[in-house]
């Protein structure tokens, strides 16, 4: 489809990458001095690469630094520190004019389709939007919008229709014929499927794995749910607190996560199947997730980690004092940032 | 954990054991007038509830799972045009007014909502709202006595430091620490039935687990029944003995967990299953989505209202819509015309697992527009 599309690239040759990405955002006091008084922690020191015709998740709960990771890749805010890079280029770094070309290769597509889809624009007019902006539908633009309507499987006779007149995975593929309008080569999809019916679901998750089979397209897949994960992404990085707290392969996480918190995540995932769910292991966490403007010192987790209150008093010292690095020098397979990781199969 | 258990002394509560029917619903039907003509939300549910037993409902969005409940708990507008029956020991709730309903909800009835700040009032603290709710219907308890009650009940639903909290104001607390609130409160009066509707869909998965827990050993504590409405098939997998499949307004699909689950004979339910991903199962396996949307409650066609998206319809599905038919003697049942030929199927072997499918939505549409009888012609 696209010249750009074709060149193969490997995992080895990421075609984005994320490097030390931090994002603070400034607390500040009420009153008219609006001082800032803290900083909300949302990305602290978060390491990304994603390969031609390859997904990364990216998993955590809300509020852990997923959507604001995903809108520093596409570098729509600016890193308190850290480099996005891009064809060789730092993103980060680049004036509005030297972007502009660089917007069309990275596209956004929203969780809730609704609210990204203006109300009073047709379905065709939607699509051709961003062609137009960026001068391109003189150049046979019509006959581009009506191939992508078909190519997410809308009905080409909807194309006159407004977004209200079509449920929720429909508006979800009109969301995404939008985003490849431009014929990007990485999308970030934050939580695509979430607000979906699990029956509508399947095909919005089937329709993006059919387009980068056949676009070779970087998908940076944000989610909270582990079970959409596992059919979609190649790689996942797990983050809590605003760091990857562990990574690896789809089939590396998912024969064993090694760090505690991907632990309790994984248990806490209900499987679709009584007599699975009546035996499994349940791993339940204790509290709540600590303030991003004052996280614990140490292991961000230690708060709520199962494992901390087994540990001796002189193994605790170190979750308190020493901030774990991701490391693969436990049992499991993946890089796990925990001074005490080991390996469990959960599923 | 006898502790938290108000004394029962009034001749109201009824004591019976497990395995009473509690909550006999029966063609329950429910219409909203509305501009366009009579939304027909709920078309015939009925259903059996014993004591200590807990039933999920599962069903897409719209297809009537709150609707029955509210309907039950008298929350409808007064519009509602609410026909059948709904008994709760014996005695008829559906047409009470509205002193004899708060006699009920609550005490005998309680209900639990998606958003636990429908159900707290941000001016009081929780410990204040928890304290009246106990108060409504044990007049004679003092204040030190419901205080202590009160702290009993937080800490049951598993909140950290409940001395404290009971005087924190609903905003001060996270949302699943909210949503435990909104379960201690449920099951201050040991209700007969609790029913949650979906109770954790705005929570993150570990808290979901977390509120579940609490919500598991609440029952347990007061024997209650428990109603658990949602989408989400794993959360119903784990954590209830029957399920009631909900589709355009009507169950489908009925019978015990592993039944739906491991011998689905509607074509919904199955392909509901075969849509879900699952965490223990590796990518290679593809999902096999249910195409097109649910019918419009508003002028549903004659027939299976399943029919635009089954992939095994014929013509009779156009014509008559299937009863509820018992699968075997054990109570399950199923609304399918060819139930039978589902025996032993895979979601695969009945749904395509591709991407997109034109026809089907062309289908729906033309469906839509001329009505069930020519769009039966067209695909043949
Ligand atoms: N007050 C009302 N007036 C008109 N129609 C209504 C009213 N309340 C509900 N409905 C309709 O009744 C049908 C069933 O709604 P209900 O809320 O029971 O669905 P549900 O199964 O609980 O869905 P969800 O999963 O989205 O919560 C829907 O078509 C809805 O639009
Ligand atoms: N514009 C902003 N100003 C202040 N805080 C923000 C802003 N955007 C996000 N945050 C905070 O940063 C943290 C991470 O947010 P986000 O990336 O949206 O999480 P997720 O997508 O994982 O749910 C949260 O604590 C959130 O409240
Ligand atoms: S470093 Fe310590 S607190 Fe952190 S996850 Fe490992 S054991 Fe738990
Ligand atoms: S009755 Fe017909 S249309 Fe309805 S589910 Fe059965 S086969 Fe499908
Ligand atoms: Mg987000
Ligand atoms: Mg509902």
């Amino acid at each position: 489809m696209n010249a750009m599309l074709d060149t193969p690239q490997t995992a080895a040759n990421p075609v984005i990458a994320g490097k030390d990405l931090v994002k603070e955002f400034p607390v500040r006091s009420k009153g008219i001095l609006r001082r800032k008084v803290g900083a909300v922690h949302a990305v602290s020191g978060v390491n990304l690469e994603i390969g031609a015709n390859e997904t990364l998740a990216l998993v955590g709960e809300s509020g852990c630094g997923k959507s604001t990771t995903a809108r520093l890749m596409m570098n729509l805010i600016e890193p308190t520190s850290g480099q996005v890079l891009y064809e060789g280029k730092d993103l980060t770094k680049l004036s509005r004019a030297q972007m502009r070309p660089m917007r069309r290769d990275i596209q956004l597509v929203f969780q809730d389709p609704m609210a990204s889809l203006d109300p009073r624009m047709t379905v065709f007019e939607i699509i051709a939007e961003p062609l137009r902006v960026h001068g391109l539908f003189k150049n046979g633009g019509r006959d581009r919008v009506n191939s992508l309507i078909e190519i997410v499987g809308l009905n080409p006779e909807h194309r006159n229709r407004y977004p209200h007149e079509f449920s929720g995975g429909q508006r979800q593929r009109i969301g995404i014929a939008r985003a490849l309008a431009l014929q990007p080569r990485v999308l970030m999809l934050d939580e695509p499927v979430s607000a979906l019916d699990v029956s509508i679901q399947a095909g919005v998750i089937n329709l993006l794995e059919d387009l980068q089979d056949e676009l070779g397209l970087s998908y940076l897949f944000v989610s909270h749910d582990l079970s959409v994960v596992r059919h979609i992404a190649d790689k996942v990085a797990v983050m809590y607190l605003g760091k990857i707290v562990e990574e690896g392969t789809t089939d590396q996480l998912f024969a064993g996560p090694a760090h505690p918190y991907t632990q309790a995540l994984m248990s806490a995932i209900p499987l679709p199947d009584p007599r699975k769910e009546r035996t499994r292991e349940r791993i339940v966490l204790q509290g709540d997730v600590p303030s991003p403007s004052n996280p614990p010192s140490g292991c961000r987790f230690r708060t709520r980690c199962p494992l901390f209150k087994t540990l001796s008093e002189d193994q605790q010292a170190k979750c308190i004092d020493v901030e774990p690095l991701l490391r693969s020098d436990h049992d499991g397979l993946t890089r796990a940032a925990c001074h005490y990781a080991k390996k469990k199969q959960l599923v | 954990m006898a502790n938290i258990s108000v004394s029962t002394s009034d001749k109201g509560r009824a004591t019976g054991t497990k395995g009473d029917t509690v909550l006999a619903v029966k063609d329950l039907a429910v219409g909203f007038p509305t501009d366009d003509g009579l939304v027909n939300a709920v078309r015939g549910v009925s259903y059996e509830l014993r004591r200590g037993q807990s039933l999920g409902i599962v069903g897409e969005s719209g297809s009537g799972k709150s609707v029955t409940s509210m309907a039950i708990m008298g929350l409808l507008p007064k519009t509602a045009q609410i026909t059948g029956s709904a008994k709760l020991e014996g005695e008829e709730l559906l047409g009470l007014g509205d002193a004899e309903l708060s006699r009920i909800r609550g005490k005998k009835i309680s209900m639990i909502f998606q958003d636990p700040l429908t159900s707290l009032n941000p001016v009081y603290t929780v410990g204040y709202q928890l304290a009246e709710a106990i108060r409504t219907h044990y007049s004679d308890i003092s204040k030190s006595e419901a205080r202590a009650r009160c702290i009993d009940l937080l800490d049951s639903v598993g909140i950290p430091n409940p001395q404290q909290r009971v005087d924190a104001y609903p905003h001060e607390l996270s949302g699943g620490m909210r949503q435990r609130v909104v379960i201690a409160i449920a099951m201050a009066n040991n209700p007969d039935v609790i029913i949650a509707d979906e109770p954790t869909t705005a929570l993150d998965v570990t808290v979901q687990a977390q509120v579940l827990e609490a919500l598991e050993k609440a029952r347990e504590e007061v024997n209650a029944a428990l109603i658990l409405i949602t989408h989400d098939l794993g959360v119903i997998a784990g954590h209830t003995d029957e399920v009631l499949v909900m589709y355009a307004g009507r169950p489908v699909e009925h019978g015990s967990v592993d039944e739906i689950f491991y011998q689905p004979r509607m074509p919904y339910t199955l392909g509901l299953i075969g849509s879900l991903p699952r965490m223990d199962e590796s990518r290679d396996q593809r999902l096999t989505p249910i195409h097109g949307t649910p019918p419009s409650m508003l002028n549903l066609a004659p027939g299976c209202p399943f029919r635009a998206r089954c992939p095994m319809h014929q013509d009779i599905c156009a014509e008559v819509e299937p009863d509820l038919l018992p699968i075997n003697g054990s109570g399950h049942v199923a609304a399918c015309h060819f139930s039978d030929q589902l025996e032993g199927k895979a979601p695969d072997d009945v749904f395509a697992p591709v991407a997109t499918d034109l026809s089907v939505e062309a289908e729906v549409e033309a469906m839509d527009a001329e009505g069930a009888a020519a769009a039966d012609e067209e695909d043949k």
